[in-house]
């Protein structure tokens, strides 16, 4: 029996934890292709940027969380929704701009909320997510619930002024806010060399925040560097920031292809094949013989036919009527 | 039992908002007030004096002279429980944090479909003549009604102060509203002891009359009630309407007093062009066009930034002398 789910963790312990990160990132990663799939076909309106080869930034930081732990996501969102335990069939529904997706179809693929999780919203704007979440730290601190609150951005957002006001908000009050710093090398189209001048992780340093720098291929890792900040964060001690190294297979969006202009195939190949999240942990597992080789393909087919069935549900789900489109202006 | 009497004193506009900001915080403990040298200080204007030794510091917090950081945090914030109100000391700073006020407050409800709510209220100064120049005197209170998600409150007495911020921050979106400088300690007013809320999209008759409609907001309506007065030595009876917020607008009490006038004029202390007094000069024509005598007419800020200089600057701001002149000719006098 493969199939792992929340509850089994209490029972299974490290090993079912394992097992379900195995399978989470599979379930992105599947997700995603289907997306690209969709998108492909003409079926997807708008934008859609592919969290493919970043599976184990999401799913390691979210499984150190509370389901009541808050996050903020970007426009390479669906990872993060998906991991923090977004359903993939209102999501595939929101993706195609459905009436029972997450937002009723008004936000899309890069807008992302959902309160039953904590997903304080994707966002479609570089940085957006820093004032929310630490918003949602102060609150955690000024109503002392214990939530913490995680803020997703790529590396891009390192050259957005606001994303350093908030650190330097974060740390002067001590809020528990994780500064997730996901660096998949490309600010869009251009390499973060360009853009970035000094050490990334001296500018955390500089606030006195809490800074450590992951590998992001390898799940374990980021889930024990998380668990830490996130524990330290939750106790009182402040925030943290985690500069999470990984690499977007895929171009900047969906229809960035062509991209030996700013990316060498080489480079491309050496993640894929060396650097694969999901292979190099599906490796751990078996090697320390968590599962053996047909557990992990029975969880790739299991996950592939819920993915399935969600897309399903979302081509099959209806437009909402235009009549509602001034709905939920104002609350 | 009797009916105790209210009591109603006279207060200053800036009075009135403090006491309306010190009546909330003591109703909800949700409510915290971020912004610069609110605390102590009281900010530069002292409106807030003495909030801080009734609330604490947990609860009137000074900032970091960061407005997009601590606007951004406040969006986070009401989110998640609070009720944040941040100051915005000089509403041209409005421009530092329109990305989070913009993209962020005013659309998260509507992007989640209805799954989150913004309840904050963005305090934020307008109004020029303090000799202050470009960047410290604008009236930008068209930018946030431009924008769908938000909602403006404009006050122009002391005792709409009071009610309108009370309704502002017990709205679960988020509202800007905008306190004229001048007016922070040279308007006052009756306002009533206690609690009493004024609602949104409302618009007040601040004086009645039957051959012109001065529409004013702000501190315009003080400078249309100054030229109602002139009007009614030369036998011009003025009506005087504030519509109190610019978004909701009060499209009907507008409509209906130059319905029953003939004649408008929009009197507004933000930039004359692509402005408020353009979005209610066209609600007026088009519900009054067949009532009209003439078209509606507009006084705003010049075109121009704000200069230093005080005869520069007096020659930007509309004035009571420019209210009179104008509607002493619609009227034929």
């Amino acid at each position: 029996m493969t199939t792992v789910t929340k509850q089994t963790e209490l029972v299974g312990g490290v090993d079912a934890l394992s097992i379900r990160m195995y399978r989470q990132m599979v379930a992105i990663r599947l997700f995603e292709e289907r997306v690209n799939d969709l998108y492909t076909r003409a079926l997807m309106p708008g934008l859609a940027h592919l969290y493919i080869g970043e599976e184990a930034v999401a799913v390691g930081v979210c499984e150190a969380l509370n389901r009541t732990d808050y996050i903020t996501s970007t426009h390479r969102g669906h990872g993060h929704c998906l991991a923090k335990g977004a359903a993939p069939n209102l999501m595939f529904a929101e993706l195609l701009g459905k009436e029972v997706g997450y937002c009723k179809g008004k936000g899309g693929s890069m807008h992302i909320a959902d309160p039953a999780t904590g997903n304080l919203g994707a966002n479609a704007i570089v940085g957006g997510g820093a004032g929310i979440a630490t918003g949602a730290a102060f609150s955690s601190k000024y109503l002392g619930t214990k939530q913490v609150a995680v803020c997703f951005f790529g590396e891009g957002a390192l050259g957005q002024g606001v994303l350093y006001e908030e650190m330097n908000l974060a740390q002067l009050w001590k809020l528990p806010v994780i500064f997730a710093c996901e660096n998949n090398l490309y600010n869009e189209y251009t390499h973060c060399s360009e853009s970035t001048a000094g050490e990334m992780l001296a500018r955390p340093k500089a606030f006195g925040i809490a800074a450590e720098a992951v590998d992001g291929q390898d799940v374990r890792a980021v889930y024990a560097a998380a668990m830490s900040l996130v524990e330290r964060a939750r106790k009182g001690d402040g925030p943290g920031f985690l500069l999470l190294n990984t690499y977007r297979y895929r171009g900047h969006h969906v229809g960035d292809i062509a991209r030996e202009y700013y990316r060498p195939k080489h480079e491309e190949q050496y993640w894929t094949s060396e650097r694969d999240p999901i292979t190099l942990h599906g490796v751990w597992l078996v090697a320390q013989g968590v599962i053996d080789q047909a557990g992990l393909d029975r969880i790739q087919s299991e996950v592939a036919a819920e993915m399935d069935a969600a897309m399903e549900f979302g081509i099959k789900a209806p437009y909402p009527d235009p009549a509602r489109v001034g709905e939920d202006v104002y609350a | 039992m009797p009916e105790t009497a209210v009591k109603v004193r006279e207060l200053t506009f800036g009075e009135a908002i403090r006491e309306g900001l010190a009546e909330e915080m003591r109703r909800d403990p949700r409510i915290v007030l971020l912004g610069e040298d609110v605390a102590e200080a009281g900010t530069t204007f002292k409106v807030l004096k003495g909030l801080v030794e009734e609330f604490g510091t947990s609860r009137i917090v000074d900032t970091p002279i960061s407005e997009p950081g601590f606007t951004g945090l406040g969006v986070g914030a009401a989110m998640t429980g609070l009720r944040p109100i941040v100051d915005i000391m000089f509403g041209d700073f409005l421009a530092l944090v329109m990305d989070q006020v913009v993209n962020q407050a005013a659309k998260v409800h509507y992007m989640s479909g209805g799954a989150w709510k913004v309840p904050m209220v963005i305090r934020a100064t307008m109004g020029a003549t303090r000799r202050s120049a470009a960047q410290h005197s604008q009236s930008l209170h068209a930018w946030p009604s431009h924008v769908p998600g938000l909602k403006v409150a404009i006050p122009s007495t002391p005792y709409d102060a009071k009610g309108l911020l009370k309704t502002a921050i017990r709205d679960d979106n988020p509202v800007v509203f905008f306190e004229d400088k001048i007016s922070y300690t040279k308007v006052k007013g009756p306002v009533p002891e206690g609690d009493y809320t004024i609602p949104f999209g409302v618009a007040d008759i601040k004086r009645e009359g039957r051959d012109i409609t001065l529409v004013g907001t702000s501190s315009m309506v003080q400078v249309a009630l100054g030229a109602a007065a002139m009007l009614e030595e030369i036998g011009v009876s003025a009506e005087v309407v504030d519509p109190r917020t610019t978004w909701p607008l009060d499209e009907k009490t507008l409509i209906e007093s130059a319905k029953k006038t003939s004649r408008a004029i929009v009197i507004d202390e933000g930039s004359f062009r692509y402005g408020v007094t353009g979005e209610i000069a066209s609600v007026i024509a088009e519900g009054a066009f067949y009532d009209l005598d003439g078209p509606v007419r507009r006084i705003g800020a010049m075109h121009v930034p704000i200069p230093f200089s005080p005869p520069l600057e007096d020659a930007t701001v509309p004035t009571e002398r420019d209210v009179f002149e104008m509607a002493r000719k619609m009227c034929n006098k």
